[in-house]
Formats: C-alpha cells, sequence, structure tokens
C-alpha cells in the first residue's frame, strides 16, 4: 500500500520539481549564471497565490495565475537588479563575477526570506487547490490536484520542448546556450535573450512554486531546502542540460519521498544530499552534463 | 608613508586591548563574538582571496570544531585546553577532507560540495538530537573564565595573533604562490610550483583557525547549538563579513564581524527586519563597491 502510495505521490513531485529545475538548468545554460535565490522565487509565487486568493477573492485560478505572474516580476527584478550589474560591472575581475553572482543572489533570496516572513510571518501557507476532490489511482486515493499538478508539469515542460525547437526565438536560446559569441556574430542581441531567458525562467519557477504550495505548502523556512533542491537536481542531471534535468528531478523525487514515508519528513533530503556528494566526486559532470 | 599602515593597525589595537577599562560588559560581551566571528571571516578570506576557492561552508569547520569540543566537554569532561586542541584538529581534518574534491573540482562544483556539507551537517545534527542536543543546544559544564574583561581579551588576543599568523601567512611568497594558483593554476604548475601542497596547506590553516574559533566560542557562550554555530546563515554572515571588509585583505574579515555585530545591535529596534537591512548593505556594497571597505579606504589615498 505505501509503496503504491509512495509511486504516485512521487510522480507529481517529481514532475513539479521538474519544472522548476529545468527553468534553472536553462538560465545556467544560457547564461551562466546559477541562481542561489531559485527558492525564493518559488516561495515569493506561492505566497502571492495564496494571499491573493484568500484576500481579494482572486479564486484559485487568479491567485495561481497572479502567483506565477510575482514569479515572472521577480525572476526579472533578480535579473536587472543584481545579476546583470554584476556582469557588466567594471570593478569586478571576470573569474570573480561567478562568485559574485552567487553570493548577490544569496544575499537577495536572505533578503526575501526576511521580507517574507516579517510580511506573512514564517508558517507554511497551503495555496488553494485548482480542483477539489480525490479520486482513485492504482488503489491508492489521491486528490485532483495532485493529477492536475503532475499533467500541467509536464504538459508546460512539453510546451516548452515545442518552443525551444520549433520556434525561431526558441532556437536562437538553444543558439546561445551552445556559443553565445556565434549568436551575436549572427547579429542577435545577447542582452535581449537574457531578458527572454529570464522571463521564461520566472514563469516556469513560478507555476512550480505555486504547485509546490497547494501540494505540499511552504513557508519562509523552506527557501533554502528549495534551492538545494534544485541545485542538486541540476548538477545531478548534469548544468544545462535539460532532459538530464528531468530524469534527476525523478531520482530526487523519489528519494525524497521515500525518505519521508519511510524514515521521517524532517530528513527528507539527507540521502539526496549523500548521493549528491558521491556524484560530484564521481562524476562532476553529472548524468548528462557536458564538459 | 611606509609606517602608516603598520601604525594605524597598532594604535587601533591598543585602544581595543584598553578598551575593557572605558566600557561597560555588555558592549564587551558583542565585542567577543565578533571577535571570534572575525577569525572565521578571515579564515574564509585565506581560501577565497588568497587560494581562489569559494567556500560556502564555512560554518561546516566552525561547527566541527565547535560541536568537537563541546560533545568531549560535555560526555567526557575532558579540561578546556584538551577540547580546544581536539575541536581545531578535528576541523583540520574536515578541512583537508574538503580539500580532495577541490582539487579535482572547480568553481561552481566545489562551492556546491561545501554547500551540501552544511546541510548534511546540519540534519544530521538535529537527527541525531538525543546526543547532539540539536536546536536546542547541548550545555556546556566548562568555561574559559566569568569576567567579562578576560573573556574579551582572550578573544582579542585569540583574533589578533591568528590574524596576524594569516596575515604574515598572505604576505610572504606561499601567499603569493597561493593567489597564482587560485587564478591560473595550470600556470602556477608550469612555473614549478606544487599548486596541491600549497592548496592543501591553505584549507589545513584555514580549518584551523575557523575550527578554533568554533571552540573558543563554545567555551564563552557555555552552550552548542545548531543555530550558533553551524547554521548556513551563520556562514553566510562569514562570508557577507569577508567580503564587507575587502577581500583579500585577511584584516577585512575582523573589520567586517565588527562592523555586522555593531550594525545588527543598533538594528536591534527594527527586530526581524535587522537581517533584511544588513543583507541589503552587504548586496549594495557588492554591487557599487567589490573591493570593500579596506577597498574603498586604499583607493580613496591612491588618488589623493
Amino acid at each position: 500500500m505505501t509503496a503504491l502510495q509512495i509511486l504516485v505521490d512521487g510522480f507529481a513531485i517529481s514532475a513539479l520539481y521538474g519544472v522548476g529545475a529545468v527553468g534553472f538548468t536553462l538560465i545556467f545554460g544560457v547564461s551562466g549564471v546559477l541562481n542561489l535565490s531559485h527558492g525564493a522565487l518559488m516561495v515569493v509565487a506561492a505566497v502571492v497565490a495564496w494571499y491573493t486568493a484568500a484576500s481579494f477573492n482572486a479564486g484559485p485560478f487568479g491567485g495561481a495565475a497572479l502567483g506565477i505572474i510575482a514569479g515572472l516580476i521577480y525572476a526579472l527584478a533578480t535579473f536587472v537588479l543584481i545579476v546583470r550589474p554584476i556582469q557588466r560591472s567594471r570593478a569586478i575581475q571576470n573569474e570573480e563575477k561567478e562568485i559574485f553572482v552567487l553570493t548577490g543572489t544569496l544575499l537577495w533570496g536572505l533578503m526575501t526570506q526576511q521580507a517574507i516572513s516579517y510580511l506573512f510571518t514564517n508558517n507554511p501557507r497551503t495555496v488553494l487547490p485548482l480542483v477539489e476532490g480525490v479520486v482513485d489511482v492504482i488503489g491508492v486515493r489521491t486528490p485532483v490536484n495532485e493529477i492536475i499538478t503532475a499533467l500541467i508539469s509536464w504538459a508546460v515542460i512539453g510546451l516548452l520542448y515545442i518552443f525551444v525547437q520549433r520556434t525561431r526565438t526558441g532556437k536562437v536560446l538553444l543558439a546561445a546556450s551552445m556559443n553565445a559569441r556565434g549568436v551575436t556574430l549572427l547579429g542577435f542581441e545577447l542582452s535581449r535573450i537574457y531578458l527572454v531567458t529570464w522571463a521564461i525562467y520566472g514563469l516556469l519557477a513560478g507555476l512550480a512554486g505555486v504547485l509546490l504550495g497547494a501540494f505540499l505548502g511552504v513557508s519562509s523556512d523552506s527557501i533554502g531546502q528549495l534551492t538545494a533542491s534544485a541545485f542538486s537536481i541540476v548538477v545531478l542531471g548534469g548544468l544545462g542540460s535539460v532532459s538530464g534535468s528531468l530524469i534527476a528531478a525523478y531520482v530526487v523525487g523519489y528519494i525524497e519521498t521515500i525518505t519521508a514515508y519511510t524514515v521521517a519528513p524532517s530528513v527528507r533530503t539527507l540521502p539526496v544530499l549523500a548521493l549528491l556528494v558521491l556524484v560530484v566526486y564521481m562524476r562532476p559532470q553529472g548524468l548528462l552534463g557536458r564538459r | 608613508m611606509r609606517w602608516l599602515k603598520p601604525g594605524i593597525a597598532i594604535a587601533v589595537l591598543v585602544v581595543l586591548y584598553l578598551l575593557p577599562f572605558g566600557v561597560s560588559g555588555y558592549i564587551l560581551g558583542l565585542l567577543t563574538v565578533a571577535y571570534y566571528y572575525g577569525v572565521a571571516a578571515m579564515a574564509w578570506d585565506l581560501l577565497f582571496g588568497f587560494a581562489g576557492e569559494v567556500n560556502f561552508g564555512p560554518s561546516f569547520l566552525v561547527g566541527l570544531g565547535a560541536y568537537t569540543a563541546a560533545l568531549l566537554n560535555h560526555y567526557e569532561g575532558a579540561p578546556v585546553w584538551l577540547c580546544l586542541i581536539a575541536g581545531g584538529a578535528m576541523a583540520v581534518v574536515g578541512g583537508a577532507v574538503l580539500a580532495i574534491p577541490a582539487l579535482r573540482l572547480r568553481g561552481p562544483y566545489f562551492g556546491l560540495v561545501t554547500l551540501v556539507a552544511v546541510l548534511m551537517m546540519q540534519n544530521l545534527l538535529v537527527l541525531f538530537a538525543g546526543f547532539t542536543g540539536g536546536e536546542i543546544g547541548l550545555d556546556i559544564p566548562s568555561i574559559l573564565t566569568i569576567s567579562d574583561r578576560w573573556n574579551y581579551w582572550y578573544a582579542l588576543l585569540f583574533m589578533t595573533i591568528s590574524g596576524g599568523l594569516m596575515f604574515g601567512l598572505s604576505q610572504s611568497s606561499v601567499g603569493l604562490i597561493l593567489q597564482a594558483s587560485g587564478q591560473d593554476a595550470t600556470q602556477a604548475a608550469a612555473l614549478g610550483f606544487n599548486v596541491a601542497k600549497h592548496k592543501l596547506a591553505a584549507f589545513c590553516v584555514s580549518a584551523l583557525f575557523s575550527g578554533l574559533a568554533g571552540a573558543m566560542l563554545v567555551f564563552y557562550l557555555a552552550t552548542v547549538s545548531v543555530g550558533t554555530v553551524v547554521d548556513l546563515a551563520i556562514g553566510v554572515q562569514f562570508i557577507i563579513a569577508a567580503v564587507l571588509g575587502g577581500r583579500r585583505t585577511i584584516i577585512g574579515g575582523a573589520i567586517g564581524s565588527i562592523f555586522l555585530i555593531g550594525a545588527a545591535e543598533i538594528l536591534r529596534p527594527i527586530g526581524q527586519l535587522s537581517t533584511f537591512v544588513v543583507s541589503a548593505v552587504a548586496l549594495i556594497v557588492i554591487l557599487f563597491f567589490p573591493g570593500g571597505f579596506l577597498g574603498v579606504a586604499l583607493r580613496g589615498r591612491e588618488r589623493a
């Protein structure tokens, strides 16, 4: 019984992790940025969805939409206020920019965490589910919302795939992740490509945040763990590799779910961290990474 | 002009050593913690500023020292000096373990390993809370001394000695080789320097002082908990202190951490928001004055 429960729950949570991690790996692939305020972005989106749905009668769908928009705005703010000034700074040497971006986004996430816990306290918040009700999936009583979560996640990942493979803008993004200088030589404005990438990232991570908020609930205290989860997933899958991130999302999602059910929910991230250390030692480029 | 910098340093130190005769015990207590944090920040700067290794888990090394000392004292009743030595030694072992991936991995990968090290330590300490005290903390039977003044002097002396040693190391030929291998390891190796040996040494020195700072802090606070020595937020505070004070200066870490503790105290009336304001200030400094306080001061004088 528990095994089936883990199978079903793990599938939904992994799909959701996948959406967030794909965005995370996308900005790394295209602009070389590791965003340590990733967890903050997800929590901002979830908290906005919860707050507007409850206090402004926006309803579950209106709240979710506003939450995703908040994610978009937050991502663009992160890029324009923190990442771009550091990348363009003349006072910082090139080889040090990476660490400055990491430190800068870490501080930005910390500020967000404090602001959320000040405005809304650090109590866990649960976003209204999009659809109420419970159905039976292979003998497990499952909330309809959990199925919707998995469906939406996979639909969005599919849309992203079509966007990258079939549209002109998507192809330029893909090209920029392979060779940024080559793309500029072909006459594309790199700064516009970055902006588009960050916007897509904001939508993806915002969606993941809202879905997570409806599924497990979030609080300002979960920001660090969420960033660590996303970071683990993309490193496990190989930095910059989208398909690797999706596989890794399932590995991480299932390990976490199994741990939460069989050991204790409080240590759900521990085995993943151990696995991560092992992978980094043995195969630093991850499952499908390129060096 | 050659005597200006050492002159200022000595004058500041004399003032700091005489401070207990002029200010209240409360301020001395704040500064005592600031000095221990300062040592951890300086040790971080030795790794990042000179060896070029991004360590996101300085609190891993500090925590190792702190918990080794605390557990020995709590369960075995070991004398303070033995606990301090054991704490420092354990941190060196931890530093060597961290150094192994650092020699193989670059940039974000190594940063990730250090981040994971802290998160794992935090999780394990909470999981075995029955033994370690977890988030509530473990009480420590021994303390260094009950006198505010002597606690302050111990901390200041510890900071002066470790700061002096690390600063000396950074200015020596070893420091130059470290800096070279941090910036371009291949070229440094081509010039005949043993990059691995120097980096390993930097890790061990940095770990030793971090661990000692953690162990001393335990005997000052008379308690040890995840929130005071291991939490990621504590580690971030060391990093912020070192970057605020000025990277590649060693001493910047001490200045930054005194500033941070002071700022937190001044901002105490606004409560929860104080961390927000401190992070914002640190962010602004990083964006506009990446050289930190010392960077601004030194550059200002060059222009004049």
